[in-house]
């Protein structure tokens, strides 16, 4: 998923035509400063460090400046904060705005009733989980008519909206639905959505965009999530790879299986410091470096546990072997195999004549990955 | 019998002349399904591993008598493929296609059943009946035919937990592969009654994961509707919260969809709940020889 700053969520609700207060991106504090003077962010403004983490308020991330001078010592404030563990590197500022009331709206997937579901509550401007269940209302949209103008009725008056900011409602439903549904958005949220006079206007946005439909935006490739160098670069060769801080490296395929591999290592005190699936594959080339990626990691000892489906145990044997090869012998580390399924008694043929013995008992295997890497903790 | 499968299924493979839907064409013929039809628009006319190959469902439909699809057609195309499918009548496809957007697969699953064509998957293993037929990339040499059912999300766990089944010197009347997509065509709770209509079945195997809150749902069902033994597995225990495990449907958040809460829910349904994939044989022979769960 790609989560957008806030600032690129409102370029997106821009599109479609959410209103929202005007404002303009800043990336120093002498650009601020020029931005108030210059007219483009009129003051009084508000100065918001452009990360993903929640929070923002409390945290002295986000400031009020009534003057260039002030907003450019609250730019300077804001630049440079360690906010949640991320670095503030972009600001927006925005006009300030006289708010009557805050809402919450959002757009959502509901997985088990297979529907989009738009949330509604009139208690904006907090987080919406410290919000009690009975002041939230859920409403589920079937895909085919889309939001109808019932739907549209039913949130305006669970808000507590009438005559101008209920038209304005109406209008803002439609732009947020076509923008959930325009961008593949697993989430549109506007929190708070502020009455100002007769209309509305969304002060914040959250948007979060679907990793498989990258194919239909490619203006959202540029943005990197929270992953970490070496995620990045199995991202690049699609292989699914996460850091954790054990020292079991751990190659497995399919998530599930991956998943089961985690849990009978923990039982016996193994902890996984990566694990790659490496998802269904028959190229060799694609398992070697796979391999490689995890011998970056620098693990203990590494599991490599697979089932054969899709996947053939000689390929994953070949590719495997190749890659023990090209590890310079001041980097090794213990392996432990088990390879099962398609092909398996060719896979353990291969590995058995480069030196390496495939455990066939998914226990027994793990409690001898636990014990290469040195045990129990 | 058997659950969606039967002697009579006849599959169109849709992207039958790629890589994958040639090499599953061959296999799914060599567990004995009738593979009648494949459909790649511009190919009509060739043939894959012996099996004609059409520009559209439609036509394989007119000269085959095609009644299932499965459909490797990449994910850009998918939900066409699926429209096709569904309007020229196939009642059941299998979508063996991984990372088809979520929004695509609402269209497709509101159409599929308003038209009251069910869906398997998406990015999914499919449908295995030993020694009768099979519609999807589950591989051949897990399965011996048997009593035990098995529904799952996940893939490749799957054929490690029905390969255990098998080496225990059991077998399997049907095995479904539901994906672990965000939404699915089929979860377990649209399975499970099946199963239970299912004279074959005598006990179902629930594997399941970490996110979403299908297993609780299907804890619900089985304990109110469920009559037969349910043996479940939840994989991702130990998993840290918030970490991606590979697909969306793997997510832990806000205390829902974690693994305790569907152990808990499953074992208050009357569920044996299995700690590790290799406990699961044998709590399925015990459960089989202590008969109906009420």
């Amino acid at each position: 998923m790609v989560k957008l700053a806030e600032w690129r969520g409102k370029d997106v609700f821009r599109t479609y035509g959410v209103p929202l207060p005007k404002g303009h991106v800043a990336r120093s504090a002498e650009e601020a400063e020029q931005l108030v003077r210059a007219g483009t962010v009129p003051l009084p403004c508000v100065i918001k460090a452009q990360v993903l983490a929640g929070g923002r308020g409390k945290g002295g991330a986000v400031q009020f400046a009534g003057t260039p001078a002030e907003v450019r010592a609250a730019a300077a404030a804001i630049l440079g904060l360690e906010f949640k563990g991320e670095r503030v590197k972009e600001l927006l500022l925005e006009e300030k705005l006289p708010i009557a009331r805050e809402l919450y709206l959002a757009l959502t997937l509901d997985r088990a009733a297979r529907m989009p579901m738009l949330i509604v509550s009139a208690q904006g401007g907090v987080e919406i989980e410290s919000v009690p269940d009975e002041q939230i209302v859920r409403l589920p949209i079937d895909p085919f008519p889309g939001l109808t103008g019932y739907q549209k009725r039913r949130a305006a008056k669970v808000l507590g909206l009438s005559g101008g900011p209920a038209k304005a409602l109406d209008r803002l439903l439609d732009a947020l639905w076509a923008a959930f549904d325009g961008e593949d958005a697993e989430l549109v949220e506007i929190n708070p959505l502020a009455v100002v006079g007769d209309g509305l206007v969304a002060l914040d946005a959250k948007v979060i965009i679907e990793d498989d439909a990258a194919f239909r935006h490619p203006q959202y490739a540029e943005i990197r999530d929270d992953r970490t160098p070496l995620e990045e670069i199995a991202r690049e060769k699609e292989i699914a790879f996460v850091q954790l801080d054990g020292n079991i490296g751990v190659i497995a395929n399919g998530a599930g299986l991956t998943m089961a591999t985690l849990d009978v290592l923990a039982e016996y005190g193994g902890r996984p410091g990566v694990f790659l699936d490496l998802g269904g594959t028959d190229d060799p080339a694609k398992v070697t470096e796979a391999f490689l990626l995890m011998a970056r990691a620098k693990p203990r000892a590494v599991f490599l546990n697979i089932f054969g489906g899709v996947t053939r145990c000689d390929t994953v044997a070949k590719g495997l072997v190749e890659a023990m090869r090209q590890v310079p012998a001041s980097e090794r580390f213990p392996l432990v195999a088990r390879i099962r399924g398609n092909n398996e008694a060719e896979g353990i043929e291969i590995l058995r004549a480069a030196g390496i013995t495939s455990i066939p008992q998914l226990r027994e295997s793990a409690q001898a990955a636990v014990a290469a890497a040195g045990g129990r903790p | 019998m058997s659950v969606l499968v039967d002697a009579g299924t006849k599959v169109v493979v849709q992207g039958i002349t790629g890589h994958q839907g040639t090499v599953h064409t061959r296999q799914m013929k060599l567990f004995g399904t009738a593979v009648v039809a494949g459909v790649t628009p511009g190919k009509a006319g060739s043939t894959v591993e012996g099996t004609p190959v059409f520009d559209s469902v439609r036509d394989a439909v007119e000269r085959t008598g095609a009644n299932a699809s499965c459909i490797f057609v990449p994910a850009p195309y998918a939900q066409d493929a699926l429209l096709e499918s569904v309007d020229a009548g196939i009642r059941l496809a299998v979508i063996v296609t991984e990372h088809i957007p979520f929004h695509d697969m609402l269209v497709m699953y509101h159409y599929a059943r308003s038209r009251g064509a069910r869906i398997i998957g998406p990015n999914c293993p499919g449908i295995a009946a030993p020694g009768t037929a099979k519609v999807g990339i589950t591989p051949n040499v897990v399965f011996r035919p048997g009593r035990v059912g098995v529904i799952s999300r996940s893939g490749t766990l799957t054929y490690e937990i029905v390969n255990g089944i098998k080496e225990h010197g059991l077998g399997q009347s049907t095995c479904i592969g539901l994906g672990g997509d965000p939404v699915v065509g089929t979860s377990f709770v649209d399975a499970l009654p099946l199963f239970e209509a299912d004279p074959d079945t005598d006990l179902v195997v629930l594997v399941g994961e970490i996110g979403g809150t299908a297993e609780e749902d299907a804890a619900d069902y089985i304990r109110q509707h469920f009559s037969k033994p349910v043996v479940a597995y939840i994989a991702g225990r130990s998993a840290p919260p918030g970490k991606r495990m590979g697909h969306a449907g793997a997510i832990i958040s806000r205390g829902r969809g974690t693994a305790a809460t569907k152990v808990a829910a499953l074992e208050a349904a009357g569920a044996t709940v299995a700690r590790f994939p290799y406990e699961i044989p044998d709590l399925v022979a015990a459960a089989l020889r202590d008969g109906a769960r009420r």
